[in-house]
């Protein structure tokens, strides 16, 4: 193979040959010696006491090692949120108990009831069905606005009613707000839902529990996207195990997209069942059991409201949302709606007055927590259709709208407390309209009407913040954790290093990405370079991978901690040269000093740092290992422009995407294969919202939408392929990368696009359709033709 | 219990198992061939696409004694006699076919039986014969260069990126 380069080339994954051949480790291809099977008794009702579980028969099945009830639960702790919202009224949100399995009370369809360890999943499953469990039923709530009415079924007897917290953003603003209503020229209101999706990694989550008698030490291996995270929230929380007693291992990961996140019932019920049993106990999740536990997302339902002047500039947006946070909260579900979404109201443009009201609310359906994007999806797609909606009230160009209230001057401090440190909105614009050769509409326009189909054409924007986030703005939001990363870096005595890095790869590339920017630095063979993540045991503590955070944060960590390793490599070199250290120079492995034909080599430096026979042992220790924490002082702000094309058969409703094209600005870029195909990724996820995706619910709380069968996940022939394009590169000002992160970009960015585009085929075909809520199945769409 | 016998990627098999288990579940925990994922339960997701006798097939969908004396192959066969990567599977490389990796094994098997039926594919007979393989990380795109791309077709350039 030949060298690979350094940042900026596209380097193919190392990763790829385990998996394209079948070597990958994913938890489940982990089992134990004497290893215990778990299943679940998993309640059907959506609400209901339970009045009794009779286990006796269920126990004395073949291969049954023990059941356990909730009972066996009692003096656990809860599984905990992770932030604390504080409503608009200077009051904490409200906290109901999630146990890890039911007390009393179940509270949705999927809730755990009890658990079977047999010797084999069969028998596990099979003693499940012999459980004898009583419930009385309870009238169930799914509707947010229904469980805030008087009198409503309480999801959580001990609290006062269903809100979980009534948040208003900025509230100083409020009246303000008000005020240039009361003044505008024109205002355009628009009423729509983000509809609840299931996030469907392919890999569903696993967990094997381990307890080793000789040191009281307890390991989880698990399907987790920061396996530090789930050691401090279940060993703290949930189970009291102290950090240097609980080893948690996320290995190969089969994708995450948020879901992966939180710390799951399943997690800290195979590390207990293991201990007290003391065998490993394994969990593998079912596909139908994926989509009645996993974390759903988004489930807003929005009226958003755009004031403009007389001369069209946006002078005030406002806001009334509901967020459903299921039964329970999961771990980052209160920050989902309130500070990953009101703090992008401004999107790309200069609005000055910004309030946003949201009511999160208790309903009996899966807790609701971060899906790719997470409240910036939802803040981009109510801000894009509204504005979409005034230019077509006013009969103006929504590009050119767009444009005339675009922010051009950075930094830009918007009205909802985030500063934007660069950006360059006009630039992408421009791109987009090359890209997706807007010029060229007119002309498809013709041939889709001969061929009997409305074409339509539909543009958004999008900003969003990643790089999440800084330690010290988060803690006064409500976060009860750090958001920093950490690398260690140990070079070995030959040359070749391994950084451990405290972000996790569930497919973004990590192995591949990160050593480019080791290479870079030192002027090396990114193959001399390993990348180790996924373990606490071998990791320094480090928060993980989603909010696009991995190299804007991660990333610069290894940098931090790579620059300590050169500045000890100079001193050293330094020392072998017998040269001043502010003369040494490093280039392509070799250090020189500056004016001279001087040198040694990368490995002469390292090896002299493990023999330090000639070495500056008085001022320097040997060895070469460094770890840093890096910390961000903002977030990054990728922003971009979309394009969508569709066509819509007028005699079924059903909608095609004929052109997709997207211009993103994400900084400065490590490997742009992984970004395009981050890209790919998240464009793939927001048209799957757009078309086909919804999780569905009864009024009794009974989800409809259960399997693969139900739930219309996008295949291949309902995507194109894609025009994308990312060299309107403003680097990020505050990290040592210049990098914004790419990983939700398409997801959060490609709804509007979509949707904008359908309105706008119906409309040019003179049906009067303003707004068709997600997702834009043929029926949807054909009935709002035919209204 | 029963006892079934087959031919997996060339090499004799046999081992023991229920009726109920799946051709996936004995390849997975018996063989502990784990390159064939199972990413759902009604046959939709195609993971766990491998190929019995010539034929794709979902190994979920199938019970491990409807295999008994079948030629199987799976992914682990997949890669060239010198152990480098097989065409499709350099292609899935070379274009960043893949993230997770979790679905990959499934796709690769697919895109063989499709590039068996039919050597030169069209992008949309491509996007019609993945129906059954679903993935959540790729978007597709890369995913149907690569098989255009294995069976020796051109991308279109302005896709290429």
């Amino acid at each position: 193979m030949p060298a690979d380069g350094g940042i900026g080339a596209p380097n193919k994954r190392r990763e790829d040959v385990r998996f394209l051949t079948g070597k990958g480790r994913y938890t489940d291809d982990i089992n134990m010696r004497g290893q215990a099977y778990v299943w679940f008794l998993r309640s059907n009702v959506a609400h209901g006491r339970i009045t009794s579980i009779d286990t006796a028969a269920a126990a004395a099945m073949p291969g049954v090692i023990r059941v356990f009830t909730g009972a066996d639960f009692e003096g656990v702790g809860s599984i905990p949120c992770g932030w604390q919202v504080t409503d608009r009224h200077g009051e904490p949100m409200q906290e109901p108990a999630h146990p890890v399995l039911a007390q009393g009370k179940v509270r949705h369809v999927g809730d755990p009831i009890a658990a079977v360890v047999a010797e084999t999943a069969e028998q596990a499953r099979d003693a499940v069905e012999a459980i004898e469990v009583e419930i009385e039923e309870l009238p169930a709530v799914v509707d947010m606005k229904a469980a805030l009415e008087e009198g409503a079924p309480k999801v959580h007897d001990d609290l006062t009613s269903n809100l979980c917290y009534d948040w208003g953003f900025v509230e100083e603003n409020r009246e303000a707000v008000n005020k240039a209503f009361d003044e505008a020229a024109h205002v355009t209101t628009l009423e729509l839902r983000n509809q609840r999706l299931v996030a469907n990694p392919m890999e569903p989550r696993v967990a094997i529990g381990d307890y080793a008698a000789h040191n009281d030490e307890s390991t989880l291996y698990t399907t987790s996207q920061n396996p530090h995270v789930i050691r401090l929230l279940m060993g703290a929380f949930v189970l009291g195990i102290p950090e240097h007693k609980l080893r948690v291992v996320a290995p190969d990961v089969g994708g995450g997209f948020g879901s992966k996140i939180f710390h799951y019932a399943e997690e800290a019920f195979c590390t207990f069942a293991a201990k007290q049993l003391k065998r490993p106990v394994k969990w593998t999740s079912t596909r139908s059991e994926a989509f009645m536990t996993d974390a759903h997302g988004r489930d807003h339902v929005t009226k958003i409201e755009l004031a403009l002047d007389k001369d069209n500039n946006f002078t005030a947006l406002r806001t009334e949302t509901y967020a459903n946070m299921g039964a329970y909260l999961s771990t980052f579900a209160p920050s989902v709606p309130t500070w990953l979404h009101g703090t992008l109201m401004a999107g790309n443009y200069r609005t000055p007055l910004i309030y946003v009201n949201v009511k999160a609310v208790f309903t009996n359906t899966v807790p609701v927590d971060a899906y790719r994007g997470a409240g910036r999806p939802e803040a981009t797609y109510q801000l894009e259709r509204v504005i979409d909606k005034a230019a077509r009230e006013l009969g103006v160009d929504p590009i050119a709208l767009r444009r005339q209230n675009f922010v051009t001057e950075f930094p830009y401090a918007t009205p909802v407390a985030v500063e934007y440190d660069t950006g360059d909105y006009v630039a992408t614009m421009d791109k987009l309209e090359e890209i997706a050769d807007l010029a060229g509409f007119e002309k498809r326009l013709e041939e889709s009407k001969a061929s009997g189909k409305l074409r339509g054409l539909g543009v958004n924007c999008y900003i969003e913040a990643c790089g999440i986030a800084p330690s010290h703005l988060v803690g006064q939001l409500g976060a009860r954790a750090g958001l920093y990363e950490s690398a260690t870096v140990r070079v070995n005595a030959t040359g070749g290093l391994v950084v451990m890095t405290g972000s996790h790869s569930h497919g973004q590339g990590h192995e591949t990405a990160f050593p480019q920017v080791v290479a870079e630095m030192i002027g090396i063979d990114p193959n001399m370079i390993e990348i180790v993540h996924g373990d606490t045991a071998n990791t320094p503590m480090g928060m993980g991978t989603y909010g696009s955070r991995s190299l804007a944060v991660g990333g610069s960590a290894i940098v931090r901690a790579t620059e300590k390793i050169i500045a000890k490599a100079r001193k050293i070199a330094a020392h072998l040269m017998e040269a001043s250290e502010g003369d040494i120079e490093l280039k392509d492995g070799q250090f020189t000093v500056a004016g001279t034909d001087k040198s040694v080599a990368w490995g002469d430096v390292t090896l002299a740092a493990y023999v330090p026979h000639n070495y500056p042992l008085e001022d320097i220790e040997p060895g070469l290992e460094e770890t840093a924490f890096y910390d961000p002082n903002n977030f990054t702000y990728p922003a971009g422009a979309y394009a969508c094309e569709v066509e819509v058969d007028p005699e079924t409703g059903k909608v095609t995407i004929e052109r997709f094209a997207a211009a993103d600005d994400f900084g400065n870029i490590v490997n742009p294969m992984i970004v395009s195909g981050q890209v790919h990724g998240g464009l793939g996820q927001g048209i799957g919202q757009a078309l086909l995706e919804q999780a569905v619910y009864d009024e009794n709380g009974q989800l409809l939408t259960g399997s693969y069968m139900d739930y219309a996940m996008p295949r291949a022939d309902d995507v194109p392929f894609y025009a994308i394009d990312h060299s309107c590169a403003t680097p990020c000002t505050h990290n040592p990368l210049g990098v914004k992160g790419c990983g939700e970009a398409g997801a959060i960015g490609s709804p509007p696009a979509v949707v904008n585009a359908v309105v706008d085929a119906l409309q040019r075909a003179g049906r009067n359709v303003t707004h068709i809520d997600m997702p834009l199945s043929p029926s949807r769409v054909w009935e709002a033709m035919n209204q | 219990m029963a006892q079934v016998s087959m031919t997996v990627n060339g090499t004799p098999v046999s081992g023991e198992v229920e009726g109920r288990t799946l051709l996936s579940t004995f390849l997975r925990d018996t063989l502990e061939l784990t390159g064939t994922h199972v990413g759902c339960d009604t046959g939709q997701c195609g993971a766990c696409t491998i190929h019995v006798n010539g034929a794709s097939v979902k190994s979920c969908n199938m019970f491990a004694l409807e295999a008994d004396g079948a030629a199987v192959t799976t992914i682990e066969g997949m890669a060239n006699a010198d152990g480098s990567l097989g065409t499709i599977q350099q292609a899935f490389q070379d274009h960043h076919g893949l993230q997770c990796g979790f679905c990959t094994p499934g796709m690769v098997m697919t895109a063989a039986a499709l590039l068996e039926e039919n050597p030169k594919p069209t992008e949309a007979e491509i996007r019609s014969y993945l129906s059954g393989n679903l993935c959540r990380c790729t978007g597709y795109h890369n995913i149907v260069k690569a098989i255009l791309a294995a069976s020796g077709q051109e991308v279109a350039k302005e896709f290429a990126a």
